[in-house]
């Protein structure tokens, strides 16, 4: 399995750490419920087919949104985490 | 004024090492900086670069000039070699001088490329990583940056503490591939 970097390009996936699913972009209000805290903390799908999650490119230090394939094992698409906070 | 490392982290480690057509030797830490820009300061970082005569280098760029060097370290991240860096870079990048917080190693030969595919999981071929470039990546388990000087000439840059280790993991590589080059 190959990841894009967006630094780096195409790297082995041994270089690359994984976080989990891309909820982890989305944490709730300080004040949110408890029920959104589960959520955020704990509830996760397990989708056959297409996901999108946080990985850390290990040497060059960028997390990178990852989507890909869970059947195909294909990956579609990554960005830097930080380009979207920028933009 | 930088004041480099007093003792290199290769001392004492048997360099240089020589199996095959390959040679493993320590080069010194000379002025080394980190230059982590500010958010969005690249250009402004590369602009504060000009009096050497270099720029903020793009992923996997290396800039030379009059002896100065500036080398793509990570995102957002250069290490700025043999050269003092300009009083106005500190205003648009954090820069630290890590001169003695980096192990430096050359490998060298006809087979330094042969030796390098056992550890590192990048394409080394000189199209797909030519001289003059920079990457970082990974030997064995290591956290490498890898500058590829000439076609058969590449500098191992790895953190001080694992110089060790590093020397052990090429010291394997190489007689690995000499003593297979010996059986044909």
């Amino acid at each position: 399995m190959r990841i894009s970097c967006p630094c780096c390009g195409l790297r082995d996936r041994r270089e690359f750490t994984y976080l989990g699913h891309e909820t982890f972009l989305y944490r709730p209000a300080a004040d949110a419920g408890p029920e959104a805290w589960d959520d955020y903390l704990h509830n996760r799908d397990n989708p056959a087919g297409e996901t999108r999650d946080l990985w850390y490119h290990d040497p060059c230090g960028t997390w990178v949104l990852v989507t890909r394939d869970t059947v195909t094992h294909a990956v579609t698409a990554s960005r830097a985490v930080a380009e979207g906070q920028r933009a | 004024m930088a004041e480099s490392g007093t003792t290199n982290p290769a001392d004492g480690l048997g360099l240089p090492l020589d199996h095959g057509a390959c040679r493993l030797s320590a080069l010194s830490c000379g002025p080394a900086w980190l230059v982590a820009p500010f958010p969005g300061q690249e250009g402004a970082c590369g602009a504060a670069l000009a009096p050497l005569g270099l720029d903020f280098p793009a992923p996997g760029q290396v800039l030379a000039e009059k002896g100065a060097r500036i080398v793509w370290a990570g995102r957002a991240q250069a290490l700025l070699f043999d050269a003092d860096p300009p009083g106005a870079l500190t205003r648009h990048a954090a820069v630290t001088d890590q001169a003695d917080g980096w192990a430096r190693l050359m490998l060298q030969g006809a087979d330094a490329q042969t030796v390098l595919a056992r550890l590192v999981p990048l394409d080394l071929h000189a199209g797909a990583f030519p001289p003059g470039r920079a990457a970082r990546t990974l030997l064995g388990h290591h956290p490498l940056l890898l500058i590829r000087d000439t076609e058969n000439a590449f500098e191992i840059m790895t953190y001080r503490s694992m110089a060790g280790s590093a020397v052990h993991e090429l010291q394997e590589a190489m007689r690995s591939v000499a003593a297979r080059a010996a059986l044909s």
